[in-house]
């Protein structure tokens, strides 16, 4: 431990890695988030390193396992800085193609450059790619610099000169003045306002205080809070420092998942790092100021995420919600005052400091400023998290970031906020996005998950998804939301297995009014959300299986049969071998008949069959009706 | 059994004598058995000085807990909304079939235990499959079978 590291010598430090590092080398970078992991990219900078070594390039020729770039559709992605040229899905067999072509005869490999699917054209650098071109990375855009495991790149990069500005030159009424002069709100879900709910936890008087970051991100399809901590830790340690310093905290909880390891592993090395370098722990910087911060796991449990019930893990018991006031601002962790913001939030909290709050402010619309990242996910082209301005409409999201929906489909609709948010259509694609709008529109921010859903989505199947969701996830304390969320996916199961009744939808909103306005927290207050609004905007699609038994996606199992089209089936063996229950029949080069008795609708033949021939398709309605008729018919014979 | 005692004192041993310590210890000991064991709970008892009856309210009430052994291989689906649309429950369906399971159950040969997971947050890759920690995307539900006796041939080359 390098105790008692003053400001001037903190400055010395940072000096000297920036002389380190005045040389200009190539920087061969590699994303290193979870996406990539997935893809195998700890391979391809291993084998970069390994190629460099041999070579003896290590004077010119720097490799770095970064945080993640967002682009996760085409990892494992490498960028060499700082010409920033971008290759995608790169492989081991690439790299001394890379090495040898690009860095040392600078020549662009074709081959790995990324195709804009509008234009054909490929492009060579990273900021022209049309994924990046419409985002504005604040928070996010020191991931692809930063080896998170290393705070020296944080430091190169100016990090911690927020925190020695707040310590040294700011009183924490001013800093504080600043974060609300900001407008940032809580990127959590509920979107208070940053500044006054620290100014609330600062003005209760007490010997201890807590502040917890809240990394529970259980939204699923949201990942923003899982990147930020794996890609630039430091960020979010260096504004929960600033925020303990402006209520007086005097230790500090990050409570991750436990699904999420890397960003458990990354955040840990984090926080001993910034231990040696005197950023925690006593006298920060050599101030009055101590402070210190702990990790803590998560369970596997969704309702964890919600503040009080957080506490309550963190205090070693069930995560139990409890009534609210009094907020955690006046009782909060072992009775407490305690300031709880989310990952986001705090990773902005930085960057406002060294820019200013008319910065920050000038971005975004009048309510909400700044940015938000969101993950773009489901049937999208481009898979990725985003951040952009506040105020950015849908459509140029989904359309000009994401590149449009997969395999040239039709557009249903966006799910926003995970199980507490709502589905939004297509005739909404040109709303701009802010806290307000998506409310108005019976959405939510939420984290910021959006999931895109094309024709093939069936929104009774996506809300009995959600209901299921939330019913599993209900913690059982109180009994709006353990029987309501329970009735609720009840029906809308029956309705999924054509077993829907008259009145269901009614049945739905009913129980729906009392969910939301008796629950105890958020969780209850919110899950029928997802119900509500694609009965608002998909009442059709409800009706169409409640009354014809019909679900018009094809999704929904017990409302459609296999067929195998006679006149388009080739007879080429490969559904009958893929088949598990053997239902399939059929000789070479004569047409395959599927026995709609064996079939157990598992879908193996529908994805064999190869796209050309193209001859099992999903059948639902009257139709399917007369097919189970023929062949029962035939079985009969 | 008297090893294993001493050898749950020791991890025991890591930790406080505070109820905050719970969870974490309750994480080791998961982690280390691949289950939470009873005897365990007792000693966690006697060390936090909570009842028997509250560490097993703790433990049943998260998922990561578990009180029956697992099996060798982990083999987790993610069922996240953007897996769902994808076709998720299809794979899950598929891997029921194949492992002759229940989520959250373990095959007679102890060598499978399946489970759910709501998000991992590598949404790219969906439908995705987790086994032992190694990621399997954009999953097919014809891949199923394939990838299943890729680890099983493998768990048995080993043990020859």
């Amino acid at each position: 431990m390098r105790k008692g590291i003053t400001l001037e010598k903190f400055e010395e430090i940072r000096a000297e890695i920036l002389k380190e590092r005045e040389i200009q080398r190539t920087c061969i970078t590699v994303c290193g988030g979870t996406g990539c992991h997935a893809y195998g990219c700890l391979k391809v900078a291993q084998a970069f390193k390994d190629e460099v070594e041999r070579g003896n390039l290590r004077e010119s020729v720097d490799v770095r396992t970064t945080g993640c770039h967002g682009f996760c559709e085409r990892g494992p992605i490498v960028v060499l800085q700082p010409e920033g040229i971008f290759y995608q899905r790169v492989q081991t067999k690439d790299i001394k193609e890379i090495i040898y072509e690009t860095i040392v005869n600078k020549k662009i490999i074709a081959r790995l450059l990324y195709v804009d699917p509008k234009t054909e054209e490929k492009i060579i650098y990273e900021k022209e790619v049309p994924f990046y071109k419409k985002q504005e990375r604040i928070v996010f855009g020191n991931n692809g610099f930063i080896d998170p495991t290393d705070i020296k790149d944080y430091i190169a990069l100016g990090g911690y000169q927020s925190l020695s500005k707040v310590l040294f030159d700011l009183t924490t009424e001013r800093v504080i003045e600043e974060i609300k002069a900001s407008g940032l709100r809580g990127r959590g879900g509920a979107g208070f306002l940053t500044g006054k709910k620290w100014e609330v936890c600062r003005e209760v008087f007490s010997d201890v205080k807590y502040i917890i970051c809240n990394a529970d991100e259980g939204d699923p399809g949201a990942y923003m809070d899982r990147s930020l901590l794996e890609g630039n830790p430091h960020s979010v340690i260096e504004g929960m420092i600033i925020g303990a310093y402006a209520i007086n905290a005097s230790e500090g909880f990050i409570y991750v998942r436990k699904e999420y390891p890397l960003a458990v592993k990354n955040v840990t090395i984090a926080i001993n790092q910034a231990r040696r370098y005197g950023l925690l722990g006593e006298s920060i910087l050599g101030s009055e100021f101590h402070f210190d911060i702990h990790i803590v796991q998560g369970a596997g449990a969704f309702v964890s995420g919600e503040e009080t019930a957080l506490m309550a893990s963190i205090e070693g018991r069930r995560s139990f919600p409890r009534q609210r006031p009094p907020f955690p601002a006046q009782e909060g962790l072992w009775g407490k005052p305690t300031n709880i913001n989310n990952v986001e939030t705090w990773a902005n909290v930085p960057y406002i400091i060294k820019n200013g709050a008319e910065w920050f402010s000038a971005i975004g619309t009048k309510k909400s400023k700044g940015t938000k990242i969101f993950s773009l996910v489901g049937k999208i082209n481009n898979t990725g998290l985003v951040e952009v301005p506040m105020g950015i409409k849908l459509r140029e999201i989904i359309y000009d970031i994401g590149g449009g929906i997969k395999n040239n489909k039709k557009f249903k609709a966006i799910q926003t906020g995970g199980p507490s948010g709502g589905c939004i259509p297509a005739e909404k694609l040109d709303l701009p996005i802010d806290f307000e709008t998506l409310t108005k529109a019976g959405s939510i921010m939420g984290s910021g998950g959006m999931i895109v859903m094309d024709e093939d989505t069936c929104m009774v199947d996506v809300a009995r998804y959600f209901l299921e969701f939330t019913q599993e996830e209900s913690c059982g304390k109180c009994v709006p939301c353990r029987v309501g969320t329970r009735q609720m996916a009840n029906i809308l199961t029956r309705i999924t297995q054509g077993k829907g009744e008259e009145g269901d939808i009614e049945r739905l909103k009913d129980l729906a009014k009392t969910v939301v306005s008796s629950s105890l927290c958020g969780l209850g207050q919110t899950a029928p959300n997802p119900v509500l609004t694609t009965i608002q905007y998909f009442r059709d699609e409800y009706e169409a299986h409640i009354k014809e038994k019909k679900c018009p996606a094809l999704v929904c199992k017990d409302l459609i049969v296999y067929f195998i089209e006679p006149e388009k089936c080739v007879g080429c063996l490969l559904c009958l071998k893929n088949c598990p229950t053997g239902a399939i029949s059929g000789e070479r080069k004569e047409v395959h008949v599927i026995d709609q008795e064996l079939c157990i609708k598992c879908g193996a033949c529908f994805d064999v069959c190869p796209p050309k021939v193209n001859a099992v398709s999903k059948i639902t309605g009257r139709k399917k009706a007369r097919i189970l008729k023929k062949t029962s018919h035939q079985r009969d014979k | 059994m008297k090893k294993l005692i001493t050898e749950i004192e020791e991890i025991l041993n890591e930790f406080s004598q505070d109820q905050k310590e719970l969870i974490h210890i309750l994480h080791r000991i998961q982690s280390q058995y691949t289950y939470i064991l009873p005897q365990a709970i007792s000693r966690i008892s006697k060390q936090l000085k909570i009842s028997e009856s509250e560490i097993y309210g703790v433990l049943t009430f998260y998922k990561a807990f578990s009180l029956e052994p697992r099996g060798k291989h982990l083999v987790t689906v993610c069922t996240g909304t953007a897996c769902h649309v994808r076709g998720a429950p299809m794979i899950v369906d598929e891997l029921k079939r194949k492992l002759d399971v229940e989520v959250e159950g373990t095959t007679e040969d102890n060598l499978f235990t399946l489970e759910t997971v709501n998000c991992l947050g590598a949404c790219a890759l969906g439908p995705i499959v987790v086994i032992d920690g190694e990621y399997h995307g954009q999953m097919k539900i014809s891949e199923v079978d394939k990838l299943i006796e890729k680890y099983k041939s493998g768990s048995e080359s080993k043990s020859e």
